[in-house]
């Protein structure tokens, strides 16, 4: 085994368990607060990828500073998929908050065919290429031994500027206790004068708007863009929040990290085909092993 | 200060509270007594607004309050320590406090936490531990605090003395009479009648859905009736 190899397969491993744990994010603060199953997460990633295209493609013959064209790609379709998941679960999900879980779960994957629907109408489904938002740069290590591309290096980045920032939010401010505690018991929450539906919508703006940064790094590294593009990394995040424990922001961040590289090496090291049949196996194991994830919490109540 | 007055409320097909009505005035301890499943929970999460009544009004200092919403129930000044505590478990005793202080100012939340230590010092020792991890007292004792937060006027307690000690029943009483002294109101809950009645100015009791006596403390703990039923003969 060559450990130069091994280096660069451990990087994107980490780099693709990065856009996994940002993604799983908005899974499992949605999980957390309203205890659902937001299947469209995977296409607002979609949404947000197409947004960042046409503004970057819209902006590319202007005469513009460098990465001022990523840059505002990027906060469009952040704001764009914020508001896109608050009308979405104030349309969808917010007339169900009393219904039986099947039937949120069902209407959830309703709005998940109508973004990929109505994203075949507006921009067809042949493939757009999307260019990376960090150009080809590449760090050369050990003599060239080793390169590490700057989308690679960008996206870790990321995920640990959003994993601090989200949670000292969390931890810190009124509003990310107030989630908090609606995740934990949302009939005393509102006791203590915390308005439930208004903290439901921030969870969403959240979770959205980083599914839009997840589009975009995402594209940077596999740049063909249809439609369905948001399916496959949303059905993996959803397995890395699970995997991690649901609801669990810190399990988001370690059940992505650990999908990403063992994805990469399995890919690597076993069977390109096979990697994706091998990282569910894997999640089957640690289910069986411990139901609610690696990080799950079981509390046990004080009666 | 509060009025309810004819409310019915329904799970469904069930009807649980059958045409309520009882008030409280500026100052008193009100209490509720009943057997399990008398609807006691239920008139007071209907008061909060967590459930809802079909007909009647529910009148909080001069304003009827059917319809507003639980979060904003409480910012006018009536709080309720629930049935369980439900305390937030994750979150440590002073999160908790924090969360009771939710509709205050946030220059007001740190006076409001050094009240709640004055009274209640055992939590101020455990302010940094989370509430899972308190014991029963304990915990009732941050429900009733991070309820105080909200510096209410009228304060609901649901069975405060719920799986409690004897001894720390009789101090989850004297506070709530100190309280009261303090100059809030309160609305009691309790299937320990012998103790509510004896704290309390005056009291309903209320059997399946209805009020079926009233009268001062003193009275119903002399009443035969009451006497058999709630105070064990
Ligand atoms: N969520 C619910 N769904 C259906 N019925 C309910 C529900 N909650 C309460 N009930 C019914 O409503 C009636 C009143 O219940 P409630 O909880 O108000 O009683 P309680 O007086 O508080 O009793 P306890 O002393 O046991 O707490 C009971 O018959 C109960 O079975
Ligand atoms: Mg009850």
């Amino acid at each position: 085994m060559n450990v130069m190899n091994f280096l660069n397969y451990l990087i994107s491993g980490i780099s693709l368990g990065s856009i996994y744990a940002i993604i799983a994010l908005g899974y499992t603060m949605v999980y957390g607060i309203a205890k659902m199953l937001n299947f469209a997460h995977g296409d607002v990633i979609m949404v947000g990828a197409y947004i960042c295209f046409f503004v970057m493609s819209g902006l590319s013959s202007a005469a513009l500073p460098p990465f001022a064209a990523p840059i505002l790609g990027t906060l469009v379709a952040m704001v764009v998929c914020t508001v896109l998941g608050v009308v979405i679960e104030r349309l969808a999900y917010k007339p169900l908050r009393q219904a039986p879980s099947l039937a949120v779960l069902i209407t959830a994957i309703g709005v998940s065919y109508f973004l990929q629907n109505a994203a075949q109408l507006l921009w067809t489904s042949s493939p757009k290429y999307f260019t990376s938002v960090v150009g080809n740069a590449q760090l050369t290590l050990f003599d060239g031994r080793l390169t590490i591309s700057a989308v690679t290096l960008l996206t870790i980045a990321v995920c640990i500027i959003i994993m601090l920032a989200l949670t000292t939010f969390t931890n810190k401010t009124k509003m990310g206790k107030a989630m908090r505690a609606c995740s934990e018991d949302k009939g005393a929450a509102q006791l203590m004068g915390i308005d439930v539906n208004r903290t439901i919508s921030v969870t969403f703006a959240i979770g959205s708007a980083l599914a839009a940064v997840a589009g975009v790094l995402f594209m940077s590294a596999y740049p063909s863009l249809t439609p369905t593009t948001g399916s496959m990394p949303g059905i993996k995040a959803f397995t890395a929040a699970v995997f991690g424990g649901i609801g669990s922001i810190p399990g988001a961040l370690l059940g992505g990290l650990l999908l990403g590289i063992i994805e990469t090496f399995a890919r690597a090291y076993i069977s390109t085909e096979l990697s994706t049949a091998i990282v569910f196996a894997v999640l089957i194991v640690v289910l069986l092993v411990k139901p609610a994830g690696l990080l799950g919490k079981t509390v046990r109540e004080k009666v | 200060m509060l009025k309810v007055n004819d409310i019915n409320v329904y799970y469904g097909a069930i009807h649980a509270i059958k045409g309520v009505s009882f008030e409280v005035n500026d100052g008193e301890i009100v209490t509720l007594i009943g057997a399990n499943g008398a609807g006691k929970s239920t008139t007071l999460q209907t008061i909060s607004g967590l459930l809802h009544t079909r007909t009647g009004s529910i009148e909080f200092m001069g304003k009827n309050i059917v319809g507003v919403p639980p979060h904003k129930v409480v910012a006018h000044g009536l709080a309720q320590v629930p049935e369980g505590r439900r305390v937030f478990l994750q979150m440590t005793v002073e999160e908790n406090l924090e969360m009771g202080a939710y509709t205050r100012p946030n220059s007001e939340i740190e006076a409001g936490i050094a009240d709640v230590y004055q009274r209640f010092p055992r939590l101020q020792e455990r302010r940094r531990q989370i509430a899972g991890t308190l014991s029963g007292g304990e915990q009732q004792m941050l429900a009733m605090g991070r309820a105080l937060m909200s510096k209410p006027k009228l304060l609901m307690l649901d069975e405060p003395s719920m799986g409690l000690a004897p001894i720390l029943v009789e101090q989850i009483f004297d506070i709530i009479r100190e309280l009261n002294r303090a100059g809030v109101t309160i609305l009691l809950v309790e299937q320990n009648a012998q103790m509510a009645l004896s704290i309390a100015h005056r009291g309903y009791v209320l059997e399946t859905g209805k009020i079926v006596a009233t009268g001062s403390g003193e009275e119903l703990l002399e009443d035969e009736a009451v006497k058999k039923a709630y105070l064990g003969g």
